[in-house]
């Protein structure tokens, strides 16, 4: 066991987690927010660098500070470790630095983006972002490219996560799409022109921490904050069954994985239960799901459950519902 | 005109062949330290030399050998790194293309040193006709006993390859090397682990530079101590310098690592002073990534101090009134150079090989160079100049390799010691988008 201490807050967590991890543990306004870790991917982490924390003490033993600012989602935590996130001013500047660099060829198409609502970046500008921007030039574009009847992409709102090229990896057995070229001019994309075909390729849809990757059968459907989430199940012979269903009246608009409140899945799901079960019918309603994220939609969060479905006894009090403060 | 340890033989007709590079003394070490020293024994001669990492960051290798995990059972890699991309750098190539047998000479003797059984050089794609050079080379070692199985009859094995790179400077980053080497695409990792811990194929690896490797059979025949006497306090041995830009006699130039940066740009021995006899401007002493530095700090200190070509002196007075030897690539401006023109050509190379995989390395070099090629072609701002200096602030520290540091440091130094520079472009913008328009104090004068 080791114990740190997060922005003045002492934790003790297991050898070998990470510092997002024993921050996660802490909960709260304390966690570095990020945007390509995810914890069901291995070997994800480490590049879009929102994350980063200053150790000002390495280790109990070694208590020099770390040099440079770390990324809090890869740096394994030390007995008497020392970070700063939220209390550390460098830490705050540096990542208001990179939510710009995020932002500068990001075309902030929210007002059409089927993400928005419950997309990382946005709220991650909001809290961190500048209202204006400072990049005179053309925003980067790409050439489209179709990913079949069920992802739709859309490359210029990508933040090279790698978030689906881990998925793709490590839930489907051969991955199609992956990251092509280099530098600022590096795509997703299929080599060549292949269409993604797959049990589970519906899941790199819910990685997917922008608007990139969205689902084409609830494309332009809805804005996610009119709908009403409700966990659900269904007796699945290829997943475990266990989604969320995004409904409006008595419609499912769309189905997803199951999301905690760091927008990570709790089990993967197939495509046939997120693209095709569309009806109440379909499945067996488990009751409302707490949507527990600094997003618009726990704005729109309800206490009763819609008509027609069981009432469920001993709701879950809702959690907080926290708007990001400016 | 220093002890030559690299380049001695350099010259001599038929030295790329085994013959000839026997007959100077080639493959000595090798039969020195297999026959007669422990890996160890090698380890600690390379140690007490104080031999540095030539590739750049200076690190020292004796001490990134032993660093080196060794776990049961696991086998070990030495990698070489002749992925030369660095703007400015020639020194490897030319080394490996007239002296290949001292580079695999250097490899046997380190592989020896470290345990491993299987070493790779991963040289850069565009010098295909090198790796031609050294699998001849590597092949005639074979026929000689020097590499496969049982070397000189000691038990000890060891299998040499040679890998091309497709020819991306990220590759040149050690992780990224690793990643390449494994058939990836190559992005560097997140360390730690660090390759001596989870190096190539998850194994313990060490990488080298090649003029590094290259300086150990001298050091095993010599002794380290011998190595440690040549130099100056901390930078020992020769150094390798690959000089160009506005000099009569630019090339490789092996040095005495301490020779003063006076001596070595105006001495007929090395560069022979500055072309057509200008006025010198500015030098870029480590490679493009290095911060550039102007006439008055690159011949003297802070603090009044000369110069000297070692690690310790190039880098006196910080980011502030100092730089780096980074890999030796001296670049010299004379008086008729833009440094606009040069930064953006810079941040135009680092925007280009800018693997995208961490968010302000893919963004922020993408754009510096846009807003320097505003300032060069006459569209600049005022404010644009503050805006350099906090995208690079913005790069600088927070990227997963140094490729972000190496794109911000030329941009923030120009700015740092050329800022009137980029403010006559911007005020100026028609006479400054005049072909082989440059800024100069008097010209500024009477055009305000």
């Amino acid at each position: 066991m080791a114990k740190i201490t997060f922005d003045g807050i002492e934790v003790e967590v297991e050898d070998g987690t990470t510092i997002l991890q024993a921050a996660r543990k802490i909960g709260g306004d304390v966690v570095p927010p990020a945007m390509c870790f995810y914890t069901p991917l291995k070997g994800s982490g480490g590049k879009c660098r929102v994350c980063l924390v200053k150790v000002t003490q390495g280790s109990a033993r070694d208590p020099r500070p770390m040099p440079k600012l770390v990324a809090s989602c890869i740096t394994p935590v030390q007995d008497g470790m020392v970070v700063e996130n939220t209390t550390n001013e460098d830490v705050l500047n540096a990542r208001k630095g990179i939510v710009e660099m995020l932002l500068i060829n990001h075309p902030l198409d929210c007002p059409i983006c089927d993400q928005a609502g419950e997309c990382d970046l946005q709220n991650l500008s909001y809290e961190h972002g500048v209202s204006a921007t400072r990049y005179e030039e053309p925003r980067r574009t790409f050439d489209k490219v179709d990913l079949g009847p069920y992802i739709q992409l859309h490359m210029t709102r990508c933040i090279l996560c790698y978030r689906c090229v881990y998925t793709a990896d490590q839930i489907t057995d051969k991955r199609v799409h992956g990251v092509l070229g280099r530098g600022d001019a590096a795509e997703i994309g299929t080599y060549i022109e292949n269409v993604i075909d797959n049990d589970f390729s519906g899941n790199v849809i819910d990685v997917c921490p922008v608007g990139a990757l969205t689902d084409k059968t609830w494309r332009f459907k809805n804005r996610v904050w009119f709908t009403k989430p409700l966990n659900a199940h269904r007796d699945c012979p290829t997943c475990s069954g266990k989604v969320t269903l995004w409904s409006r009246g008595d419609q499912v608009l769309r189905v997803t994985a199951r999301k905690d409140e760091y927008a990570e899945v709790e089990e993967f799901i197939c495509n046939t239960c997120r693209f095709d079960k569309k009806e109440v019918s379909d499945w067996t309603i488990e009751g409302p799901r707490n949507i527990d994220r600094g997003s618009v939609i726990s704005a729109n969060h309800y206490e009763l459950p819609v008509v027609n479905v069981p009432i469920v006894p001993n709701l879950p009090k809702s959690t907080v519902k926290k708007m990001p403060t400016e | 005109m220093g002890i030559k340890i690299l380049t001695e033989h350099i010259n001599v007709p038929g030295i790329e062949t085994l013959e000839v590079y026997r007959k100077h003394g080639g493959y000595r070490s090798v039969e020195k330290a297999i026959k007669t020293m422990t890996p160890d024994e090698v380890v600690e001669e390379v140690k007490t030399s104080g031999l540095r990492g030539r590739g750049g960051a200076g690190f020292p290798a004796g001490m990134k050998w032993s660093f080196l995990a060794k776990p049961e059972g696991i086998p070990r890699y030495l990698v070489c790194n002749a992925d030369e991309s660095e703007p400015g750098t020639f020194k490897d190539r030319v080394f490996m293309e007239k002296n290949p047998h001292a580079l695999v000479e250097g490899m046997i003797t380190s592989s020896y040193a470290l345990g491993a059984n299987t070493s790779y050089i991963y040289i850069r794609g565009e010098m295909m006709f090198i790796l031609r050079i050294l699998e001849k080379a590597i092949a005639e070692a074979y026929a000689a006993g020097l590499l496969g199985k049982n070397i000189l009859g000691s038990g000890y094995d060891l299998d040499l390859h040679v890998a091309p790179g497709g020819g991306a400077y990220i590759c040149g980053e050690e992780t990224a090397l690793l990643e390449s080497l494994e058939g990836k695409r190559g992005n560097p990792r997140n360390k730690p682990p660090f390759p001596a811990v989870k190096g190539l194929f998850q194994s313990p690896t060490v990488v080298n530079n090649v003029e590094t490797i290259a300086s150990v059979p001298w050091i095993v025949n010599n002794t380290g101590a011998e190595y440690a006497k040549i130099g100056v306090g901390r930078s020992t041995g020769t150094k390798l310098i690959s000089a160009s830009g506005n000099i009569n006699r630019p090339g490789v130039y092996e040095i005495d690592l301490g020779v003063p940066v006076e001596e070595f740009i105006y001495s007929d021995e090395y560069c022979g002073g500055i072309w057509k006899g200008k006025e010198l401007k500015a030098v870029v002493p480590g490679g493009s990534s290095v911060p550039i530095l102007p006439k008055e700090l690159i011949l003297k200190t802070a603090a009044g101090e000369d110069r000297l070509m070692t690690y310790e002196s190039l880098s006196d007075g910080g980011f502030v009134s100092g730089s780096m030897l980074g890999s030796g690539a001296f670049i010299v401006f004379d008086e008729d150079q833009c440094i606009v023109r040069n930064t953006w050509n810079y941040a135009r190379f680092y925007h280009h090989e800018s693997c995208g995989q961490c968010s302000p390395c893919r963004e922020g070099t993408g754009w510096m160079e846009r807003v320097l090629h505003r300032i060069e072609h006459g569209h600049g701002h005022q404010q644009d100049i503050d805006l350099l200096v906090s995208v690079a602030k913005q790069i600088e520290g927070n990227t997963i390799c140094p490729l972000g540091d190496a794109a911000a440091w030329p941009v923030a130094s120009a700015i740092r010691h050329f800022r009137e520079e980029f403010e006559w472009h911007i005020k100026h913008p028609q006479e400054a988008i005049a072909p082989g328009a440059v800024y100069r104090e008097q010209l500024a004068a009477a055009t305000v």
